[in-house]
């Protein structure tokens, strides 16, 4: 009875059964929970957007955690550590006095590069300082070594840059002010209008509808780009052939003169960059400081355990799904209870789905 | 990817013998006893902060058993079934907000108050969490640990950080109608133990009760390591398979250790809690669990003695970090603390992953010319 139960779950319908039984229970639980706070679509709306800026950011992330899992089978702890090296060198060279004399747009765009160029040089070190002498050691030992590493990152940033918090100005504004979307009904005392894109909103006027920063834009047009770059860099070029071919098979990449020791190199350097992109498309939306890594990195880990811990794709869409799915749970109850909810997806997950929840994973993390 | 599981960890068991186990309880215990007795007597007028040079404090003593307490069960935990728990914190912090809560916020739970004032009750509570908080270690365990590789890793990740954010929010109630936690803050004035009228404060007091439950705690655990049961999940650890065809219900084993981990970290939290007299979210987040668990790595995850001994590597170096840092490099301050910990922890890991309990016996053995292979 009981292996019946459990072939059927395991089947192709019993998926999807108990998939569509539990999209249902969570969209009546968060309609329940919206309907008490009086919620009507824009707000929805608004939380969906909201999130979907968290979702693309951890979207970033995660797929740096694929890739060094992919290649060398260790989660890294320590890509909340790129994300914060990546905002806080921005933040760092965009104030250096040598670019004193340039536009701010050109001054910006070149502490960007170079914070990118300096985290992923930081995670080529890790590698070879950290990483590579232990290659042969168990998983755990391995994880614990990127938690230190995590911990040098995090006190190196106290020292350098102490435990204030920083600015980066809006991309688009250049300011610390960052523009407003509007997009939604304005009413004023005399007369009712709808705006899409609108910036300004008058004096006294009401809005309804939804708004977007800017920089949200930003974001999402960055993780577009670096999704795009990346998909070019493993389908179009020797190296990240060789990068998904050790990937695939080590031993087998090994023999075809791969050297699995330069692709582990690759994956750290690769998912340090993206952990900085991440950091500084996120900076002006945040506070940069020393400490502001450690809760995107989790939540990356779970948008890529969602995914199944070895698809790129996958770790997009868990990225996603997971920015959405917090922002709205925090909006219908409370904004404490933001973190949490992605903790409680790891829990689910890994318990209902272990393969994450397209299924994919399969090779990813080992399953009875 | 059965090599990934803790196939390092070969320690030589049949060189264990209970009589060096008595030997060793016996002298640890006599060493704690003096070091008690040389702050309690105040022997020429030395105090025993003063034997270290005000580096290791009675303070950090006191932490460090509680401390112990807590790691000698992830040490089973992790040493036996080789799952590694990233949210140990988590049951810690329910052990302390317990004891806090049941003692403190009697009114808010409408329970009758002379319960206050009684010696027994704190002793009562401390015991109920440690069964309530085993009790929730087996619910969560029990889907969980049917899984292989890292998983219990992963979701005791998530675990720990839920129960953090649960303890900081006051379970989602809101703070002027039902405050149980305190919020940010925590909650202040939790009573001392006492024994009858015998009030265990000042901190020697403190000191002897908590070394005695943490001794207790050690002996208790290298008995399980040497029962029946311990055989069982050193058999579990090396290969799941050839436990199983032995006719070890594995899951059942890992369950009892996962169970019996949660239940040590809530008693270590309860006397958390009794010791600071008062508790609040900090120490048990996402960076207590890891602290933990590196405690638990540098001692050693192979071995009972490791966790006391990785307990103490911490804190002492913490310590010594903080007080005589600026020595070496001038101005240095809690940064060069923080780095230098990072450093430590990425050097112990690369060169002795055994920690240093069985590393640091391998290399002994080494240095006198007697190669071992095994241990």
């Amino acid at each position: 009875m009981q292996e019946d139960v459990r072939h059927f779950l395991r089947s192709t319908t019993g998926t999807l059964v108990t998939s569509g039984i539990a999209v249902v229970v969570v969209l009546v639980l968060i309609v329940y929970m919206g309907s008490t706070k009086n919620f009507g679509l824009p707000q929805y709306l608004q939380l969906i957007l909201d999130g979907l800026r968290g979702g693309a950011i951890y979207a970033l992330i995660a797929l740096g955690f694929v890739a060094i899992f992919n290649v060398t089978g260790i989660i890294n702890l320590a890509q909340g550590g790129f994300v914060m090296l990546g905002a806080m060198f921005c933040v760092q060279f965009y104030n250096m006095p040598f670019c004193a004399g340039m536009s701010p747009a050109l001054r910006l765009a070149l502490a960007a590069v170079l914070a990118v160029i300096v985290v992923g040089l930081i995670g080529a070190m890790m590698e070879r300082v950290a990483i590579a002498p232990a290659r042969n050691s168990p998983q755990l030992t391995l994880i614990i070594i990127t938690v230190g590493v995590y911990t040098i990152m995090w006190g190196a940033a106290l020292l350098l840059w102490g435990a204030g918090g920083y600015q980066l100005p809006a991309f688009s504004t250049l300011d610390s002010r960052d523009q407003i979307l509007r997009f939604g009904q304005i009413v004023t005392s005399d007369n009712t209008y709808w705006i899409f894109g609108g910036v300004d909103l008058p004096k006294g006027a009401q809005f309804a509808g939804v708004m977007i920063k800017a920089q949200s834009m930003w974001i999402w047009g960055t993780t577009l780009i670096v999704l795009l770059g990346l998909a070019y860099f493993f389908e179009r070029t020797v190296l990240g052939k060789a990068f998904r071919a050790c990937a695939v098979n080590r031993r087998a990449a090994q023999l075809v003169g791969v050297s699995p020791g330069r692709m582990s190199l690759l994956a750290f350097v690769v998912a340090a960059a993206l952990g900085a992109i991440a950091g500084i498309v996120l900076a002006p939306a945040t506070t940069p400081m020393y400490d502001m890594g450690l809760k995107p990195g989790l939540k990356g880990f779970v948008a890529a355990i969602m995914g199944g811990l070895v698809s790129s794709p996958g770790a997009v869409a868990g990225g996603i799904l997971l920015g959405i799915l917090e922002n709205v749970g925090a909006g219908v109850t409370k904004a404490g209870f933001k973190d949490m909810f992605a903790f409680i997806i790891l829990i689910l997950i890994l318990v209902l789905r272990p393969h994450g929840i397209f299924g994919g994973g399969a090779g990813g993390v080992e399953e009875e | 990817m059965g090599e990934t599981q803790q196939s390092h960890t070969h320690v030589k068991y049949a060189g264990w013998l209970p009589g060096r186990h008595a030997l060793g309880i016996i002298a640890f215990a006599v060493l704690l006893i003096v070091l008690g007795l040389v702050e309690t007597m105040r022997p020429f007028g030395i105090r025993f902060s003063d034997l270290t040079s005000g580096i290791v404090t009675m303070d950090t003593m006191v932490r460090a058993g509680i401390l112990t307490i807590a790691v000698v069960g992830l040490n089973l935990l992790m040493g036996y079934t080789g799952q590694a728990s990233l949210g140990q914190a988590g049951f810690y912090g329910l052990g302390a907000y317990a004891s806090a809560i049941l003692t403190v916020k009697l009114r808010v739970l409408a329970l009758p108050a002379w319960l206050g004032t009684v010696w027994w009750w704190p002793w009562l509570v401390i015991l109920a969490a440690m069964i309530f908080v085993g009790a929730f270690a087996y619910l969560v365990g029990k889907p969980i640990l049917q899984l292989r590789g890292h998983y219990l890793a992963m979701a005791t990740l998530g675990l720990g950080i839920v129960i953090y954010i649960v303890l900081r929010e006051n379970f989602g109630f809101s703070p002027s109608e039902f405050n149980l936690t305190g919020g940010l803050d925590g909650i202040p004035d939790v009573g001392r133990l006492a024994i009858g009228g015998f009030t265990l404060w000042p901190i020697e007091r403190y000191y002897f009760l908590v070394w005695a439950i943490a001794l207790a705690v050690i002996v208790l655990s290298l008995n399980i390591v040497n029962s029946r049961v311990g055989r069982a999940l050193r058999a579990v650890r090396d290969s799941e398979v050839a436990a199983n065809a032995m006719g070890v219900d594995t899951h059942t084993e890992k369950l009892k250790v996962f169970v019996l981990s949660a239940m040590y970290a809530s008693l270590a939290g309860s006397l958390y809690a009794h010791f600071q007299a008062a508790v609040s979210p900090k120490p048990f987040d996402f960076l207590g669990s890891i602290e933990l668990v590196l405690m638990s790595v540098i001692g050693g995850i192979a071995s009972i003695w490791g966790a006391a001994l990785g307990v103490a590597v911490v804190l002492v170096l913490k310590e010594l970090i903080r007080t005589r840092m600026h020595l070496i490099i001038p101005g240095a301050g809690g940064e060069q603390e923080v780095i230098a910990f990072g450093i430590l922890i990425v050097v112990i890991m690369i060169f002795m992953p055994d920690g240093l309990s069985v590393g640091g016996v391998r290399f002994v053995r080494n240095l006198f010319g007697k190669p071992v292979h095994s241990a």
